[in-house]
């Protein structure tokens, strides 16, 4: 069936509605230029209520397979492709694209022109946008674009419960916030052979503290750190108490517990091939990165933060450590999944600050 | 300023004649390399024997050395430049052999050079088998179990243990030579002996095959700080086995999910750390398709084929960030080109699907082996970008000018259900079109021909969508619904016509009424991520918006001459660049098309725009429609270019330059003929016949021996020499066949001198700027005869008239631009053979040792300037007081099977220049760098026809003169005798004792000079005599005149001191003449 994406400021794509007419849906439109990984980035909750589109056109080639979920569910608003691959060929294959998005409810539009659109974001910033059928009324579509942005994502992505990880007597222990974690996450930690409990992302520092763990760390998730003043002042309260380590949301939320300022980017980094530069070392690693927020490095001045890694493409801040606490954070991906391992041995460093303290 | 302070000079190596496994890609890379370092403010000194390439020009590199890669050769260089480093990593394997010969000869040492970008350490970690294992062992990459062997016992071991098949890699060598599978004791011998043969350091290695598996590639680079990148990952749609240069190959990976890319990448940057290589190197791995199980095979430790490709599949100038690096720089310090914001420090994104498809010399070799293999064969490649695997692979097919549209193949439609089925399994350059036409038919399944071939089914269900689409198109109706389905899936208006019916002009009528149209999009690096202002554009039918910024300016399209391929190589790159840089001086808009990735031509900063697009009526008038230029010109881009003038011009577009009408009085023969005798000049006696009949009688009135070919022809293609009837009869059986619709040629074949000129007229004026005399007499194709210039024979009323008949043929022709005649002089009389309206293969070689600019000056003249006002006038340029010779150069050591003997067809596949203030010095330059080891000493075999048995005599006796032993078959060995030489008799092939093939592989003869006898059938044993030359890297002479200037040299070189080099600067400029 015929649909189209249409932004916020008017502007249409056009293209075919996968799921039938009722596949409609709301939210932020974001970009992703990773060429592989399509299944990881459904997944990943970070992503959650957004639109994503893929710029390389051929998706779906591989078909899906659950050992690279993310996380218990897609939580993405939609998907907006160029080609989707109804033959896919791959040994591990278990589902097909279209299979995967029929059974987790993901609308899609597909054979658009989106490196039209990633242009289009590229230029005007990120927007809204809505995904309908040729059929769908103005009316209906006027409703769904006045719809605002949500802001309890977090809440709708971290577990309901905590859990914990088990591992062999006197492994370090480390608690994670989950502000909507991905697996890849934990199975970093766990390779360590770290004891691991996630939390509720709304779980208090008390609590926390009380599971006297040797390390915590602050998930990745979805939104504007903005949203959780919440969770932020929990963290405040975890600040010299353990060592810490954040990803992504978890990076951002640590800064502003520590009293810095975050920001909006234009259109993001989302890709498998973002330049980060080690300011301690001068060294470069390429990233995988997914996050609409920075950290403004003019709220840093006067606080007790060291930036460590900046992004060699547009400079902004993908790394900082506290100058004479063991806590850092990175605004990254070393996890991957989708995108490059090059970073991974950041989660050794973060043993070796719990081993130290 | 660079980061190594010490360096203000540095010294290139290019990559010499165009062979097979090393093409032009090292012309892009090489070029690109010299214009970064003298970006840099670098003094640059470059060194390369061919003379075809932009890279040799005197404004690429302060000093130009167009002389023999060799280790004599670059000392002396060395010796008189004294440069402060070395960079050999852009010359492909024969730069990095040599750097690697510069330095164990103490060479680089001794004059203070430092090796730049990757050490030979480095280098060697990579290219030696056993260091390369033991490397990868120590850092737990997995490599097939293999053994390297040094003779043919270990061989036989190894495979006893471990069993067949068996893959046999001769270590440092180029494109694979001397390699194969072997499933048998028996292959296993003969592989082995011949790699040993053709190893530079005589190791073979012998490992287990992983034939099937998927083969994956990653280009990958690193800096001095250890950062490192991938800047492109590839797909080979044929599975291990087949060498990846003659592989079809898609890039980025398709069938890898990001677990399987991530796992192969990293494996990419752990293994260049390792080999601490800098710069920019290449990566393959075997994946198992049915595990996470992989292999490493191989790693170039420098730029390659693979990384042009690369740079062209992504945008991202491999070659001119290696060099930044190897002076010093770090990634994270070198701007990106593309978006000129961001650093040369991150991965490039596509958003498209690139298809690199190789192109094959078999149209030339009709008795090649064209099944395929771990040696490569192809002598060239297309590449073809396009939203969707099945766009990008029909214009990648499209591209090849192959005479196919689609996949398919008009001679498959005689086989039969049975024979299509059985050949499936044949891995040759066929096989893509064997499948469509499988599944076109019904008779296979993709999974079948999938589990057949290998070749994952992703690609063979892609085909399928397309084979489904023709079957629809054959059997319904054309309308817009279905033009359009069949748009998206990339087919042409051609195709479509031939499977409808309908005419091709009403198709493009109807896509413009239904707006079925392309839209252009821009290869950026980072898949519109960030603004780029690459002027690089490919075509979709799957597109809304087109990106394409069309100016007002006066603009023109230069057509690019498509893929290297035996009788069209690099120099039809080289006047199609010179075109555009002749435009954009002008101040037009200079725009072109071309579609291949080895190319300086398609790098993105060389013209105001490329489109990166098959070369076909139908792209290129979708591009005029979209830009309107001012018109096109089509006299640089070879034959390729001339072959659309006809159809743009029927389209209404201006064709700059010789008018389309011109063109074809050029190429018609009977045309050509009516304007011959009006201006009362000769040409042999010939006729044109369309059967059989005609054709013997013709030949019995014209007297054999006949110079046969069909009408239209590129390279000489299936030209042939024959003696009498029946030779003629088979002949006539196998090449009607070429060309159905034009008749055959039969012309008196004239045993004389051949002669070649390049002429430039504004139409008023005709500029000859050079006269080429050939040393093999004619019949030998001009681009395999050794030509040089000023000519040495020739008397004055010769040269007199030969400028008197080009001046009035130009005229006649109304040339505007360039045109190229072939004289042939016969006792004293010129006869004219062939008129090219267009830019020949001399015209590099030409504006290089003449030093006029001829393309820019017949670019100019193109477009309506005088000679006159451009400061040239009528006549022959006052000839240069040295002497240039271009000598070709082979591949057969990749072409078994394939006849060394000259003739009529083409074969050669580069050339190089030797450039003297002596005739024999250049000559033996010429040869040197040919590749051409002339023994000082030792044993000359002859055996020659028996019309060359008088002439023989005489050379057999300086020869002797000279110090050499002379054996010699019986008949010929009698002939000796008969003058008093002592020549041994050897036994023909077959008689043990002094079997020849027996003698050559016991190196007891260091030359070879064989004549072929007439006729076709008979030669059976000097085909092997020559075969076994190759085979075993003894030179073999198979024209008496070659043979002559050999003993010339020898001669000279023993009287005389050799080495002496001097830039092309040096000569041009008129100094230093006395070196």
């Amino acid at each position: 069936m015929k649909g189209k994406l249409i932004l916020e400021d008017g502007t249409t794509f056009r293209g075919q509605l996968f799921g039938g007419s009722n596949a409609t849906t709301e939210g932020e439109v974001v970009f992703n230029t990773g060429m592989t990984g399509y299944q990881e980035i459904l997944t990943d909750p970070s992503y959650c209520r957004q639109i994503v589109t893929l710029t390389y056109p051929l998706i779906g080639n591989y078909g899906t397979a659950k050992q690279f979920n993310q996380s218990r569910k897609s939580f993405v608003g939609g998907l907006v492709v160029g080609e989707i691959c109804e033959k896919p060929s791959s040994s591990s294959m278990e589902k097909t694209l279209p299979e995967f998005l029929t059974a987790e409810k993901i609308p899609c539009l597909y054979d658009v022109d989106t490196r039209a659109l990633t242009r289009k974001i590229r230029s005007a910033g990120t927007m809204k946008g809505v995904i309908v059928s040729e059929y769908t009324s103005q009316s209906t579509i006027n409703e769904m674009m006045a719809l605002p942005i949500r802001k309890n994502v977090v809440e709708q992505v971290t577990t309901p419960v905590s859990y914990t990880l088990d591992a062999r007597e006197g492994a370090p222990y480390i608690v994670t916030m989950d502000f909507g974690i991905k697996k890849n996450i934990l199975n970093a930690l766990r390779k360590l052979g770290c004891k691991v409990t996630v939390v509720p992302a709304k779980t208090p520092a008390e609590a926390i503290l009380a599971l006297k763990p040797d390390g915590i760390f602050l998930s990745n998730g979805p939104g504007d750190p903005k949203d959780v003043p919440d969770i932020i002042r929990e963290v405040k309260k975890l600040i010299g108490k353990r060592p810490m380590f954040g990803i992504c949301l978890g990076h951002q939320i640590l800064a502003l517990a520590m009293g810095a300022n975050t920001y909006k980017l234009k259109f993001g980094h989302r890709g498998s091939n973002q330049p980060v530069k080690n300011l301690e070392t001068g060294k470069v690693a390429i990233t995988a990165q997914n996050h609409g927020y920075a950290i403004d490095a003019k709220s840093l001045q006067g606080l007790p933060v060291k930036i460590t890694h900046v992004s060699l493409n547009d400079g902004t801040i993908e790394g900082f450590r506290h100058t004479s606490l063991p806590i850092s954070s990175v605004q990254y991906h070393p996890e991957a999944a989708p995108g490059p391992n090059d970073s991974v041995r950041l989660f050794d460093e973060f043993l070796a600050a719990m081993r130290n303290s | 300023m660079p980061k190594k302070k010490n360096l203000n000079k540095i010294i290139v190596i290019g990559s010499g004649p165009i062979i097979i496994g090393q093409a032009a890609e090292f012309d892009y890379a090489g070029s690109q390399a010299c214009r970064s370092l003298k970006e840099e403010g670098l003094e640059v000194v470059l060194v390369n024997s061919n003379p075809a390439t932009i890279m040799t020009d005197a404004n690429i590199a302060d000093r130009v050395y167009i002389e023999p890669l060799t280790v004599d050769f670059l000392t002396a260089i060395i010796e008189k430049e004294r440069p402060d480093g070395l960079l050999a990593t852009l010359g492909g394997q024969a730069g990095l052999n040599l750097a690697v010969q510069l330095a164990e000869s103490g060479a680089l040492e001794k004059y203070n050079v430092e090796l730049l970008g990757t050490s030979i350490e480095a280098i060697k970690k990579a290219e030696d088998r056993e260091m390369f294992k033991e490397t990868m062992e120590r850092i737990g990459e997995p490599i097939p179990e293999s053994v390297i062997v040094e003779d043919i016992h270990g061989a036989i071991d190894f495979a006893n243990q471990i069993g067949y098949p068996l893959i046999v890699r001769p270590a440092y060598t180029l494109g694979g030579t001397g390699g194969g599978i072997a499933n048998n004791e028996e292959e296993l011998i003969e592989i082995t002996l011949r790699g040993l043969k053709y190893s530079m350091i005589g190791q073979v290695l012998i490992e287990r095959s992983i034939a099937g598996w998927k083969e994956i590639e990653y280009e990958v680079m690193r800096d001095g700080n250890d950062n490192c990148i991938t800047i492109c990952s590839m797909e080979n749609f044929d599975p291990v086995g087949v060498h990846t240069g003659d592989s079809i190959v898609v890039a980025p990976t398709q069938t890898l999910n990001d677990h399987e890319y991530q796992l192969l990448r990293s494996a990419s940057l752990k293994i260049i750390r390792a080999l601490e290589i800098e710069g920019g190197c290449n990566i393959q791995f075997a994946l198992d398709p049915k595990s996470d199980n992989y292999y490493v095979i191989e790693v170039n430790p420098r730029v390659s084929r693979s990384s042009a490709l690369a740079s062209k599949a992504t945008g991202y100038p491999i070659a001119k960030v290696s060099v930044k690096i190897a002076i010093g720089y770090t990634l994270d310090e070198i701007v990106n080109a593309v978006t000129k914001t961001t650093k040369a420090c991150f991965e490039p994104s596509v958003d498209y699907i690139v298809v690199k498809f190789p192109r094959w010399p078999f149209d030339k070799f009709v008795y090649a082996d064209t099944t395929l293999g771990t040696q490569m064969k192809a002598t060239g490649e297309v590449m073809s970008l396009d939203r969707t695997f099945e766009g990008a692979i029909l214009k990648a097919v499209r591209s090849l000018e192959i005479g196919v549209n689609r996949l398919h193949m008009d001679k498959m439609d005689d086989w039969d259900n049975a024979k299509i089925k059985k050949r499936l399994s044949r891995v040759d350059d066929e096989r893509l079109f064997l499948i469509a036409e499988a599944l076109r038919r019904g008779i296979a399944t993709p999974e079948e021909i999938a589990e057949i071939t290998k070749i994952d089914r992703w690609f063979i269900d892609k085909i399928k969508n397309i084979a489904d689409m023709e079957v629809r198109l054959q059997k319904g109706e054309l309308n817009a619904k279905a033009l359009r389905e069949a748009k998206l899936l990339g087919l042409s208006d051609k195709s479509v016509s031939e499977l409808t019916g309908t005419a091709i002009k009403e198709i493009r009528d109807m896509r413009k009424q239904f707006k079925i149209l392309p839209v252009y999009k821009m290869v950026d690096t980072c898949a519109a991520e960030f603004e780029a202002a690459t002027p690089y554009y490919y075509s979709t039918y799957h597109g809304e918006v087109d990106e394409v910024e069309v100016s007002n300016k006066k603009k023109i399209i230069v057509l690019g001459s498509g893929p290297i391929r035996i009788g069209q190589g690099v120099e039809f790159d080289y006047c199609s660049v010179h075109s555009v840089w002749a435009l954009r001086e002008a101040g037009i808009e200079a725009i072109i098309i071309n579609n291949n990735p080895e190319t300086v031509s398609t790098d993105f900063d060389i013209s105001d725009k490329l489109y990166f697009e098959p070369l076909t009526t139908e792209d290129v008038l979708n591009i005029v429609d979209k830009e309107r230029p001012d018109g096109v010109i089509v006299q640089f881009g070879g034959q390729t270019a001339i072959n659309l003038a006809a159809s743009l011009a029927e389209a209404g577009v201006k064709i700059f330059g010789t008018s389309v009408d011109d063109i074809d009085r050029a190429e018609d023969r009977e045309r050509f003929d009516e304007m011959l005798t009006e201006l009362n000049i000769p040409r042999p006696k010939g006729i044109s016949v369309t059967n059989l009949d005609d054709a013997i009688t013709g030949a019995e009135n014209i007297g054999y021996p006949v110079m046969v070919r069909p009408s239209y022809v590129l390279g000489g293609r299936a030209m042939e020499i024959v003696y009498n009837e029946e030779e003629l009869r088979d002949y006539m059986s196998r090449a009607v066949k070429v060309t159905p619709d034009h008749p055959v040629l039969v012309d008196r074949y004239m045993q004389g001198t051949e002669v070649e000129v390049d002429a430039i007229s504004d139409g008023v004026d005709v500029v000859i700027p050079g006269i080429m005399e050939h040393v093999e007499r004619a019949g030998v194709h001009s681009g395999d005869s050794i030509a040089v210039y000023p000519p040495q024979t020739l008397p004055s009323k010769v040269i007199y008239t030969i400028t008197d008949y080009t001046k009035r043929m130009a005229l006649a022709l109304k040339v505007k631009g360039l045109l190229n005649i072939q004289y042939v002089v016969a006792d004293g009389k010129v006869y004219v053979i062939e008129v090219n309206p267009r830019s020949s293969r001399t015209v590099p070689f030409l504006s290089k040792v003449t030093n006029i600019k001829m393309v820019n000056v017949a670019t100019r003249a193109a477009l309506g300037k005088t000679l006159k006002e451009m400061g040239y006038y009528s006549g022959m340029v006052e000839p240069k007081p040295y002497v240039a010779v271009k000598a070709p150069v082979f591949s057969f050591a990749k072409m078994q099977d394939v006849d060394i003997s000259l003739g009529p067809e083409m074969k050669s596949t580069g050339e190089v220049m030797g450039i003297d203030y002596h005739y024999a010095r250049a000559l033996y330059k010429a040869i040197t760098g040919a590749g051409m080891n002339i023994p000082k000493n030792g044993c000359i075999l002859f055996t020659v026809a028996d019309k060359d048995k008088e002439e023989m005599k005489q050379l057999a006796k300086a020869f002797s003169e000279l110090g050499f032993k002379i054996v010699a078959t019986e008949g010929t060995a009698k002939a000796l005798h008969s003058i008093g030489i002592d020549a041994e008799i050897v036994g023909k092939v077959h008689q043990r004792s002094t079997d020849i093939i027996q003698m050559i592989k016991l190196g007891k003869i260091h030359m070879v000079v064989n004549t072929q006898a007439p006729g076709k059938h008979i030669a059976k044993d000097g085909f092997r005599i020559r075969r076994a030359t190759v085979e075993l890297g003894v030179p073999c002479l198979t024209s008496l005149d070659t043979a002559w200037e050999v003993m010339r040299v020898l001669t000279f070189m023993r009287d005389r001191r050799l080495v002496y080099s001097l830039a092309i600067q040096d000569y041009v400029g008129g100094g230093d003449a006395l070196a």
